[in-house]
């Protein structure tokens, strides 16, 4: 007992820790400095990070596969964006409607409470983008869930096509904008706080400080009962039902769940990309997420948010100097030209994918992975992978991809 | 083996990082200027045709004088994708490596979507061919050297009306992309709301076909379809297969040579409105000609060939039009660039360049082509415009 | 004008689309029969075909261009089973369809660097691009010929699963994996020539496809495969028949949505247009999950018995 609270105390500060460094890079690095790219970089990986997590706690923790995320993404990202457009903004947003919604969160609660009102608002709409997120899902789960792994896969891709086009349908102009983008709603480049003659900037802060939230709290749900329901159910569908478990119920609530996380994730893309617009949630953005899921770990969440950030980290910072003619020194522009970067990384996602199917973490954890490491010094795979149970080898219900075509009686 | 490969793709991940922490910003006696421009995606195409504008003023004159001191102008590169997601980091790339203007975007949803991150990091923008008004509307350090939305459905729609003698339009715009959208809605505003059937495709279409037999439906007598140039490819071929049987109409993004290839040989009749009219500025045609045939990688870009579209002649005004405002600036700051460009003017091959308080070209006039499918080159029709 | 002259071209375009779509559902439903494998990478295969005549016609004559790219296209699919598929034989289903996506990712980007992003226009093919006429409405004459097209080589491929050693152990091993494993069918040689037959197949739907729709970019065959996909399940995963026929009737819905406001206004069934055309993928997908949650096993898909 005492372990696990000095563990939550270690873990605390150094959260704290974290978030004061962030907030100090966040004030010292100007946009302009070479290292601009970092705090872009940090903000876009939050978000994938968040969305990864949440995506893993569907895929990895309850055994469901969906690809359904960027959907739920696109609804968080809407929802944000409709409710936080100050009014003055809406009809040159709106330029070929007549906005319908004319409501903003941050505004009405700047109102009546000044400054701290702004925030109270964004925190509102945030929240309202995880919830409406999580409705759909609830109604998109009634009848999916029932299915089995790739089916399921299939079905919830559809869904998220379906999303998209309600949300570009021309007669729904006046909410969502028909095609055109949202913009003019409270962004990570507008966080800014001025006292005196200091400014201080909350670009990187706010979206790394909702993501640590949010990722703190589904870390909390997988150790809790719930977590541990999930599990058993990725395990062995019948053993779990024979546990007394309810399947129906425990797949839905984490679907819910997972796309409550993803609404917020989409909500935080809006406000780092300062637009919202529904061709950016395509398909291949899920896919983008699945990958950065798979080179985590399938079923470790610090695994995910690793391997979200090494995702962005290389496709928009490390590697670009592959698309630009010279790379690491190496002059050769008519290897290094465009698109070479996301060749690169397609042959390393591969071989990840082919090679090393466990991902970075498999499906432990940081602390874990690092006494490992300790243990059995860094490169030593045999010893390390001995001390890595893995989840797919131990489900027994999708394993042996032929024999697994058995449909839930 | 896999001890092997994973050590090795640590290896490149580690050396990456060391490399990238090295960035340089403007030094000694270079001058940066960032191209933000999309080189993949729905609009890498035009993206290209853009670029070699600048490449090719680059070419021509490389450096520039500020003060009394001789500065190498360097072209910095970053690839929007034509995606708005991909769009600020691109942005910030450019903003990292310190330049003192960014030129670009062609597609402006990429432009609005990166406005916040020149906002940010102060560098002034000057949008070449983004015609969505919102580009500058609300952002301080964007500036335009086109013309507008509203003007060029305008225009578009006075042509469709008066020399066309059209009654009944068929507009067709692609699901989730702003500038067809917007053209659309501007076109239609001024063409008269119900004689107008709009309707959208979704991405990735490539059957045309029943977008065609619809307007022809509807009895329309111009069908007008301000889209990307990969779709317009698809449009014309299926265009000529069903005998379309009406002038297909667009704005600036088919006056490219794309089209006239997928044109040439038929019976479809094509008119746009355009920036720049080839033949305008002999010494410029020349002079790009000559540019682009001796460099194979330019050609290519170019689509194969040394026909010179519009955008190319905008990318080549904007760098002139970037160097006039550094001039100006008498500095390499892009705070001082910034302050410099509201007053700047510049008189270039697409004609007189002065900006309004917003941000915005002053332009008056666009130019109405007509492709000639036999030749596979642009007519000039006439120069347009509105009261 | 009657609703049968207004219709017809729609029809007659849709019919086209599905036939294309059945070449590329084939290689779908045989995989997924065998491998359970929703190959993603397939509509990609689709797409690099494509792509592969654009640069062969470039330099070498069309009798030439096709045989070859024919068997690039098979040499791809065989290459990418090898590669990407048969290391994972015996992990989970996730992993494999991972993998598959991964593979998408790959070929999409290297298309993507190779075009280096710029649109490519499809070689005219001559005779069947010429014009044509059936009933009143211009076209060119690969939408026509396109479903009979499809029809032969579906009736040849049927004959040859029916009568072939290799059929029979096609059909043994999509009905039992293991046990015809048992039975000594050498499971990798099947699995290869599963993959050769749907390339074959999806490189013969790539020629007619981009001949009727010329342009080609990277992400190309991204819709045509889930669509084609969409109709194998439709049509029950596994059976040919089904595949083919769900390709038709997706083909012949998409055509006729994009069509819908134009045929009801001018019945004077709606006053204005409502937008359907804005659906036309969804409606694809609603078809796929009213199907999923209600006959699973699609139109002609077997009952499968539950092995626990």
């Amino acid at each position: 007992m005492n372990k696990t609270k000095k563990n939550n105390y270690i873990a605390l500060i150094l959260i704290v820790v974290f978030m004061l460094v962030i907030f100090a890079l966040d004030q010292l690095i100007k946009p302009t400095d070479s290292l601009g790219m970092l705090l872009t970089v940090l903000q876009k990986g939050s978000v994938y990070a968040l969305a990864a997590v949440s995506m893993n706690l569907l895929n990895g923790f309850t055994g469901l596969f969906s690809l359904g995320h960027a959907g739920f993404m696109l609804i968080g990202a809407y929802t944000y964006a409709i409710f936080t457009i100050p009014s003055a903004e809406r009809d040159t947003v709106y330029q070929y409607f007549d906005a319908a919604i004319r409501f903003s969160f941050p505004e009405a609660f700047s109102n009546v409470l000044g400054p701290f009102g702004t925030v109270l608002g964004v925190i509102v709409a945030v929240i309202l983008a995880g919830l409406i997120a999580t409705v759909f899902a609830y109604l998109i789960g009634l009848p999916v869930l029932k299915l089995k792994s790739d089916y399921l896969a299939i079905a919830t891709l559809g869904f998220a096509e379906i999303i998209r086009a309600i949300f570009q349908w021309e007669k729904l102009g006046p909410v969502t904008n028909g095609s055109n983008l949202l913009k003019g709603f409270v962004r990570t480049s507008t966080m800014q706080l001025t006292i005196g003659n200091v400014t201080l900037s909350f670009s990187t802060f706010v979206p790394v400080l909702i993501a640590v939230i949010c990722i703190t709290l589904i870390v909390l749900l997988v150790n809790s009962t719930y977590g541990r329901a999930f599990k058993a159910v990725r395990d062995d569908e019948v053993a779990a039902e024979a546990m007394g478990i309810n399947l129906a119920k425990t797949k839905q609530l984490s679907f819910c769940i997972s796309s409550f996380f993803a609404g917020i994730a989409g909500a935080m893309m809006a406000m780092v990309l300062s637009i919202a617009q529904a061709s950016n949630f395509k398909v291949s953005m899920t896919y983008e997420i699945l990958l950065m899921v798979v080179l985590g770990g399938i079923g470790s969440i610090s695994g995910s948010v690793i391997g979200a950030l090494l995702f962005i980290f290389s496709s928009e910072w490390w590697l670009r100097g592959l698309d630009s003619g010279s790379f690491l020194g190496i002059n050769a522009p008519t290897v290094f030209r465009n698109g070479f970067r996301l060749v690169v990384f397609s042959v390393i996602i591969m071989i990840v994918v082919l090679f090393f199917s466990k991902g970075i973490m498999g499906d432990k954890e940081l602390p874990e992975k690092i006494r490992n490491w300790k243990k059995n010094g860094l490169f030593n795979f045999k010893a390390n992978r001995k001390d890595l149970g893995n989840v797919l080898d131990s489900a027994p219900d999708e394993s042996a991809g032929h024999s697994g075509r058995r449909s839930k009686s | 083996m896999k001890k092997l490969l994973a050590i090795a793709l640590v290896a490149v991940m580690a050396i990456s990082l060391v490399a990238c922490g090295g960035g340089s910003g403007s030094s000694g006696d270079t001058i940066k200027i960032g191209v933000f421009e999309p080189q993949s995606g729905d609009n890498g195409a035009g993206g290209k045709q853009e670029v070699l504008g600048m490449q090719y003023a680059n070419h021509e004159t490389p450096t520039v004088k500020i003060g009394d001191k001789e500065y190498k102008v360097e072209l910095v590169y970053a690839d929007n994708a034509s995606s708005n997601d991909k769009a600020p980091s691109a942005a910030q790339t450019l903003c990292s490596s310190g330049v003192s203007v960014v030129l670009g975007s062609y597609g402006s949803g990429v432009s609005i979507a990166a406005g916040d991150t020149f906002k940010s990091a102060g560098v002034p923008a000057i949008g070449v061919t983004c015609t969505n008004p919102q580009v500058t509307s609300d952002c301080d350090v964007y500036f335009r050297i086109c013309f507008l939305d509203p003007f060029q459905g305008t225009v578009l729609a006075n042509y469709a009306k008066n020399d066309l003698g059209a009654t009944k339009a068929y507009c067709l715009a692609k699901q989730g992309d702003d500038y067809s959208n917007g053209l659309a809605n501007y076109f239609i505003e001024a063409f008269g709301k119900d004689n107008c059937v709009f309707e959208v495709f979704p991405e990735g279409t490539s059957d045309f076909s029943t977008y065609i037999t619809n307007a022809q439906n509807n009895g329309c007598d111009v069908f007008f379809s301000p889209v990307s140039i990969e779709a317009a490819a698809q449009i014309i071929a299926k265009a000529d297969a069903q005998n379309l049987g009406m002038p297909i109409l667009a704005g600036d993004t088919w006056d490219s040579n794309v089209v006239l290839d997928t044109a040439k040989g038929t019976s479809v009749q094509i008119a746009v409105t355009t920036f720049y009219n080839e033949g305008a500025n002999a010494k410029f045609d020349e002079g790009i000609k000559s540019w682009v045939n001796s460099d194979s990688t330019a050609k290519t870009n170019n689509g194969g060939n040394d026909e010179i579209a519009a955008v190319s002649a905008m990318g080549y005004d904007a760098y002139y039009f970037a160097l006039e405002a550094i001039k100006n600036a008498g500095s390499t700051a892009p705070a001082d660039v910034l302050k410099a460009i509201p007053s700047t003017t510049y008189t270039g091959v697409t004609g007189n360049i002065a900006l309004d308080d917003i941000g915005d070209a002053i332009r008056d006039s666009a130019f109405v082509k007509r492709c000639n499918t036999e030749t596979g080159k642009w007519e000039f029709v006439t120069e347009a415009k509105v009261q | 004008m009657n609703l049968f002259d207004t219709v017809l071209p729609y029809l007659l375009s849709g019919i086209s689309v599905g036939g294309q779509y059945a070449l590329i559902a084939i290689g779908y439903t045989m995989v997924y029969g065998i491998l359970r494998l929703i190959n993603f990478a397939h509509g990609d295969v689709f797409m690099v075909s494509g792509l592969v005549m654009i640069y062969l016609a470039a330099s070498t004559p069309l009798y030439v261009a096709i045989p070859v790219t024919i068997i690039v296209t098979v040499a791809l699919g065989f290459t990418i089973e090898r590669v990407a598929y048969k290391p994972l034989r015996t992990a989970p289903r996730m992993s494999l369809m991972i993998s598959a996506i991964g593979v998408s990712y790959l070929i999409q980007n290297l298309a993507l660097y190779i075009t280096g992003g710029l649109n490519k226009n499809y070689p005219e093919i001559p005779w069947i691009s010429d014009k044509i006429e059936i009933l009143g409405t211009t076209t060119t004459r690969v939408t026509a010929i396109t479903p009979f097209l499809t029809l032969a080589l579906v009736l040849i491929l049927v004959w040859l699963i029916n009568h072939t050693k290799i059929g029979m152990a096609m059909r043994a091993v999509s009905k039992d994996f293991e046990t015809s494993q048992l039975m000594g069918i050498k499971i990798n040689n099947v699995i290869s020539a599963t993959f050769v037959i749907g390339s074959f197949l999806a490189s013969i739907g790539s020629i007619l496809y981009f001949s009727n729709y010329p342009g080609l970019v990277p992400t190309s065959g991204s819709m045509p495969g889930l669509k084609a996909f969409v109709a194998a399940v439709f049509g029950g995963i596994g059976s040919i028949p089904g595949a083919v026929i769900g390709a038709f009737i997706i083909g012949i819905c998409e055509s006729l949505i994009k069509g819908l406001d134009t045929i009801l206004v001018s019945q004077g069934i709606i006053s204005g247009p409502v937008g359907f055309a804005t659906f036309s993928d969804a409606f694809t997908f609603v078809l796929l999950i009213i199907i999923l949650v209600f006959k699973p096993t699609g139109l002609f898909g077997e009952k499968q018995t539950d092995k626990v």
